[in-house]
């Protein structure tokens, strides 16, 4: 009887699973209707020399100039060295961030005293504070990380924060009756009932990394995408331009699906409204 | 009457802006070992709020209770509390749950935790998520959560107020069954006549504003009891008379 049960359920899951394949790709298909489009007419209008190839090169061609970075490797290095700078503030700024938010979270009086300045300089925009970091650490390394992480600082700051706020104050006194001791109350109480706030504010970080990493290196810099974007303007290479803005989105893309790969699988004990 | 659980001389007086309340005053209250004790009273005559001081939840107040002879300070895995609602952690599995800050990589807890699960009947549950599960399977794994500290004394407040007729029926044998089997002592706070009347071996009547204790009532009826038997229909007219007697009109209607 059971055994009947359980191949009656796992031939649902599967048909299921199909009918998921089948929607996914319908999506995809719908979803990319729009910009394939774009790019037909784009490549029709440049081919009928409806288009000024110095400011709308045909997509081709913009392909063509990816090839030939691609080979020369002078895409791949570029991207490296941004990649690293913004990884690396990101890594500083968010971690800082996470820290100071889960800290002040938890204890009323450091909220007291560190939370109001904290506030008043999230509200300084990053582009006033750049020539102060530029005189402070110089145009080097250290300026562009350094401006990375105090934009990534603040989203995971607001967010673990508010995080540790929302947790269900009936918990805490089950974690009472229970006896936890300080770090399991963090480690199974704390954290994975702000986990949805910290995720939200991880993904905010990563996208302000990377603005802030493009303000950076337009800035001033001699290797990295943004330099690559510059360096293609004054030569009015347009191709190369379009190839770096691509890049940026494209990174800025994967790292936020990368993010929401962790939030379905940290998150599945949810139950919240899918729509 | 041993005194295992000793309740004495107990008051409560909640201050807000709009004044003071009292919700206890005097009560004493004598408990054995492996007894099982209804406290039932109407909404108000403070009966969650002694079940929280017996808990050590809250300690700011007068008299004291005494738990094999050790005054109760604070809360205690010796002292099991079951609240109202389930209070599972939402991102812990069943098991994760009932062994929360334990290690389900420790042998021996891995054993006990299974044994839990076979005692409230979740084979099969282990890995679901709490929001997997109906409301009485979740009390089931919250009443496993406490039974896993081996607590001397399990409190239970209106566990199951909040589930339907019959999960609430079939949680009751469950609850009776467990008692049995573990001789857990148990205190079970409620408003449902019908179930202090069919767990319990002592009633005991609480009255409101303040909360006192109007009357202790002993059942002598055999497990399992017969809702319809005419002596259970004896017993709760008996307690519907010690709670209604000498109740002033308003009181009635706000029932």
């Amino acid at each position: 009887m059971s055994v009947k049960v359980e191949t009656t359920s796992i031939s649902k899951v599967s048909t299921n699973l199909e009918t998921k394949k089948i929607l996914l790709t319908t999506r995809i298909w719908k979803g990319s209707l729009l910009p394939v489009g774009i790019l037909v007419l784009w490549q029709g209008f440049s081919m009928l020399g409806l288009a000024d190839p110095a400011l709308f090169p045909a997509p081709s061609s913009i392909v063509a100039e990816l090839y030939r970075l691609l080979l020369s490797g002078e895409l791949i290095d570029n991207l490296e060295i941004s990649m690293a700078r913004a990884l690396g503030g990101f890594l500083l700024g968010g971690a800082a961030g996470l820290a100071l938010g889960l800290f002040v979270g938890m204890h009323q009086r450091a909220e007291e005293y560190i939370d109001p300045t904290v506030q008043m300089l999230r509200t300084i925009p990053l582009l006033a504070i750049t020539p102060l970091f530029i005189l402070w650490f110089g145009f080097g390394e250290l300026s562009k990380v350094l401006l990375i992480a105090m934009g990534a600082f603040f989203p995971l700051y607001v967010n673990s924060f508010l995080g540790v706020r929302n947790v269900d104050a009936k918990l805490f006194d089950v974690a009472k009756v229970l006896e936890f001791s300080q770090s399991k109350l963090i480690r199974k109480l704390l954290l994975p009932a702000a986990m949805p706030n910290i995720l939200l504010g991880l993904r905010l970080s990563l996208s302000i990394s990377w603005m802030v990493l493009v303000v950076a290196e337009l800035m001033g810099a001699d290797r990295g995408v943004g330099y690559l974007i510059q360096d293609a303007r004054s030569f009015m290479r347009t191709e190369v331009v379009f190839i770096g803005i691509l890049l940026f989105a494209a990174v800025g893309k994967i790292s936020d699906s990368l993010v929401r790969l962790l939030e379905a699988r940290l998150l599945k004990w949810q139950d919240s409204f899918k729509g | 009457m041993g005194d295992f659980l000793s309740i004495q001389e107990v008051g409560k007086t909640f201050v807000s802006n709009e004044g003071h309340t009292r919700v206890l005053e005097h009560v004493n209250l004598e408990m054995a070992k492996g007894e099982f004790i209804s406290i039932i009273g109407p909404s108000g005559c403070g009966k969650s709020t002694l079940l929280k001081i017996v808990a050590g939840l809250d300690t700011d107040i007068e008299g004291r209770v005494l738990l094999e002879g050790q005054l109760v300070d604070r809360p205690s895995k010796t002292r099991g509390f079951i609240f109202q609602e389930h209070r599972l952690f939402p991102w812990l599995t069943v098991e994760e749950n009932i062994a929360a800050d334990l290690s389900l990589a420790d042998a021996q807890v891995k054993q006990k935790v299974n044994e839990l699960i076979r005692l409230v009947k979740l084979e099969g549950f282990q890995r679901s998520y709490p929001k997997e599960l109906s409301g009485g399977m979740s009390q089931r794994v919250a009443i496993a959560r406490s039974l896993l500290r081996n607590p001397k004394v399990l409190l239970l407040d209106e566990p199951f107020g909040a589930l339907d007729a019959f999960t609430r029926t079939h949680m009751q044998d469950a609850l009776l069954d467990i008692w049995r089997h573990n001789e857990t002592t148990m205190l079970f706070v409620t408003h449902d006549i019908d179930e202090a009347v069919f767990l319990a071996t002592r009633i005991v009547v609480l009255e409101p504003r303040p909360g006192r204790i109007k009357g202790v009532l002993h059942v002598d009826l055999p497990y399992p009891r017969d809702r319809l038997s005419p002596s259970f229909q004896e017993l709760r007219q008996l307690v519907l008379r010690t709670l209604n007697n000498d109740y002033k009109e308003e009181e009635c209607w706000s029932i």
